[in-house]
């Protein structure tokens, strides 16, 4: 292949799309260099994307004082290692299910998961929610996580994984008398890691990333998820055109995840692949 | 309980070993038991639900009946088919650019020498904040006047429009924003799909003279076209069920022009108090999505189950 002919042909191409990476890094520039400028600066200096001042963290403290990001931190914390403790046990219980054991309906329960790629449980959230309620669940934290503890996306995978073990292992497992729960936790888990990380950073990212039906579920301020959290408090600045402190209550919000791409690049890409079954 | 069943299963081998296929099947059923609870409660019985109520008008007190009336309402409401048709509009306005873009991106960035790899990474960063975050940002970009948006076009010499305030075009602004959100997200696909072309499909289209141009049509283009139908799949999903952006922006306005269906849905049952209109709205939602599935479904059975 004449690699150079191509290399050469791709040139302004290469250029236009450099010219739009950057138009793309634009919104997150802005945070970083609002966040970090020094008091309130109204009118059109806030829009410069040029950091000329001394950084400060003045937007940072202010906007930890006028929100209990804490709080919101812990909840949504509590939130993603909730469902994701929840989910691991019921993916790979049903996962090996559907690799290893023959029972009837074996086709119609795998329709019936299928759906569930479909029906996203956000879009039943008025149905939902009246359940959440009746189960007494309203307004708690284990509220917004009970529609994700299944999680078809999770099953689907975890199948593939366990499908790839070699049978001989089990059979070898099974004639020194293991118990099947045994089998899963010493013979099928470990070889499937991989598999149980990609799910892990795609379940916390959707999880840390989600406003709709914990914005449903939870009134009261101090259950408030993160992301619940910043839209109150980006709303309520709005007025006070206190910029550089919604740039910093963003920047709180997006950081985590953010350092943990930056740290574990590869890894969140492959899982974000995988999550294309979703 | 599969091992009670195997221990209380009486002697004889023919028992024992019909015992234990037995316990077997237990062992499945119980198995999936814990996600199907879940399913049954936060999939199945909420469907059966919305769709009994959409068929159920009136409040408990004056007495319900069943027929279509919570339909008719909707389709009567100015405001639901604003939803629906924005909601066309929108997703066609979202998803052809941006998989245009996401295919450019990915053709371009193939080779992962170090910059593509850094270029790659700016551009999938947008994936991983939450919408709310990324309305918050844009919030100021858009802003008149002095929003970065219009701080940088009229260095230009160009004037802004109302971004968010003008209803002829606050969607196409969410659009923008949408847009900027996913495209980083398909390019994943695109750049995994276009690994998967043999070289020598290349090589063969290159004795063959064809040109550049010629290539992407007829080599490059039939191989991603499971890739892109599958995009297509969750790209429609996306603008489907994810709203979160309206809530900041616009909360559907200015008169409607952004009112998405989930966020209708939203309205009617937070907001109005409709919990007809809100069910009947989610069945047409609902409909949608079953029909997307229909298309779909051997592709996504095909994904599922592939690499058997």
């Amino acid at each position: 292949m004449t690699a150079k002919g191509v290399r050469a042909a791709l040139r302004p191409s290469r250029l236009l799309i450099g010219a739009l990476a950057l138009a793309w890094a634009v919104p997150f520039l802005w945070m970083l260099v609002a966040a970090f400028r020094p008091e309130r600066v109204g009118g059109a200096g806030m829009a410069s994307l040029v950091p000329a001042y001394v950084p400060t963290l003045a937007n940072f403290a202010e906007a930890w004082d006028s929100a209990d990001f804490v709080v919101y931190y812990l909840n949504t914390i509590i939130i993603c290692a909730g469902i994701l403790a929840v989910q691991l046990v019921t993916i790979s219980l049903a996962g090996y299910a559907f690799a290893r054991l023959r029972f009837p309906g074996r086709t119609v329960f795998f329709y019936l998961f299928l759906v569930q790629l479909m029906l996203a449980p956000i879009v039943l959230l008025v149905p939902n929610l009246r359940t959440v309620a009746q189960l007494g669940l309203y307004d708690t934290l284990p509220g917004v996580m009970a529609p994700y503890f299944a999680s078809a996306f999770g099953t689907f995978l975890m199948r593939q994984a366990f499908q790839t073990v070699p049978r001989e292992l089990e059979d070898a497992a099974l004639t020194d008398g293991a118990r099947w729960w045994e089998l899963i936790v010493h013979v099928y888990l470990p070889l499937t890691r991989p598999a149980m990380i990609a799910f892990a950073i795609v379940s916390v990212t959707a999880h840390w990333n989600e406003f709709l039906w914990p914005l449903m579920v939870i009134n009261s301020p101090d259950r408030r998820p993160l992301t619940v959290g910043l839209a109150m408090f980006t709303l309520g600045a709005e007025g006070a055109q206190a910029w550089g402190v919604t740039a910093a209550g963003t920047l709180l919000v997006v950081a985590p995840l953010l350092i943990g791409f930056l740290m574990f690049q590869r890894r969140f890409v492959n899982s974000f692949m995988a999550s294309g079954l979703k | 309980m599969a091992e009670l069943v195997v221990q209380m299963a009486g002697a004889g081998v023919k028992r024992v070993r019909l015992s234990r296929r037995h316990a077997r099947n237990l062992l499945g059923l119980a198995s999936l038991g814990p996600s199907l609870v879940f399913l049954a409660a936060f999939t199945y019985w909420p469907t059966a639900q919305v769709i009994w109520q959409s068929l159920h008008a009136g409040s408990r007190r004056t007495g319900l009946s069943f027929g279509l009336e919570n339909f008719q309402a909707i389709a009567a409401d100015p405001a639901f088919r604003r939803a629906l048709s924005n909601n066309m509009v929108y997703a066609a306005g979202t998803i052809a650019p941006s998989l245009v873009l996401a295919l450019a991106f990915a053709l371009t960035l193939v080779h992962s020498t170090r910059f593509n790899t850094l270029l790659r990474s700016v551009l999938f960063l947008p994936v991983l904040i939450p919408l709310v975050a990324a309305a918050s940002l844009f919030l100021f970009i858009f802003l008149p006047g002095v929003g970065l948006l219009d701080y940088y076009l009229a260095k230009l010499g160009v004037q802004g429009a109302n971004w968010l305030g003008d209803p002829d075009v606050a969607l196409y602004s969410i659009i923008g924003l949408t847009i900027w959100k996913n495209a980083g997200y398909y390019m994943l696909f695109f750049l995994a799909g276009l690994q998967a072309i043999p070289p020598e499909a290349y090589e063969v289209a290159l004795l063959d003279g064809a040109n550049l141009w010629q290539r992407l049509r007829f080599v490059t283009l039939p191989y991603l076209r499971p890739t892109l139908a599958f995009v297509l799949v969750i790209g429609l999903l996306g603008v489907i069920t994810q709203v979160d952006h309206i809530f900041i922006l616009t909360k559907g306005g200015p008169s409607d022009s952004t009112n998405l269906l989930l966020f209708y849905i939203y309205q009617q049952a937070v907001e109005r108090y409709d919990p007809g209109k809100a069910a009947a709205a989610t069945v047409v939602m609902l409909a949608l999505l079953l029909a997307l599935t229909a298309l779909s479904l051997r592709r996504l059975e095909h994904n599922v189950e592939g690499r058997e």
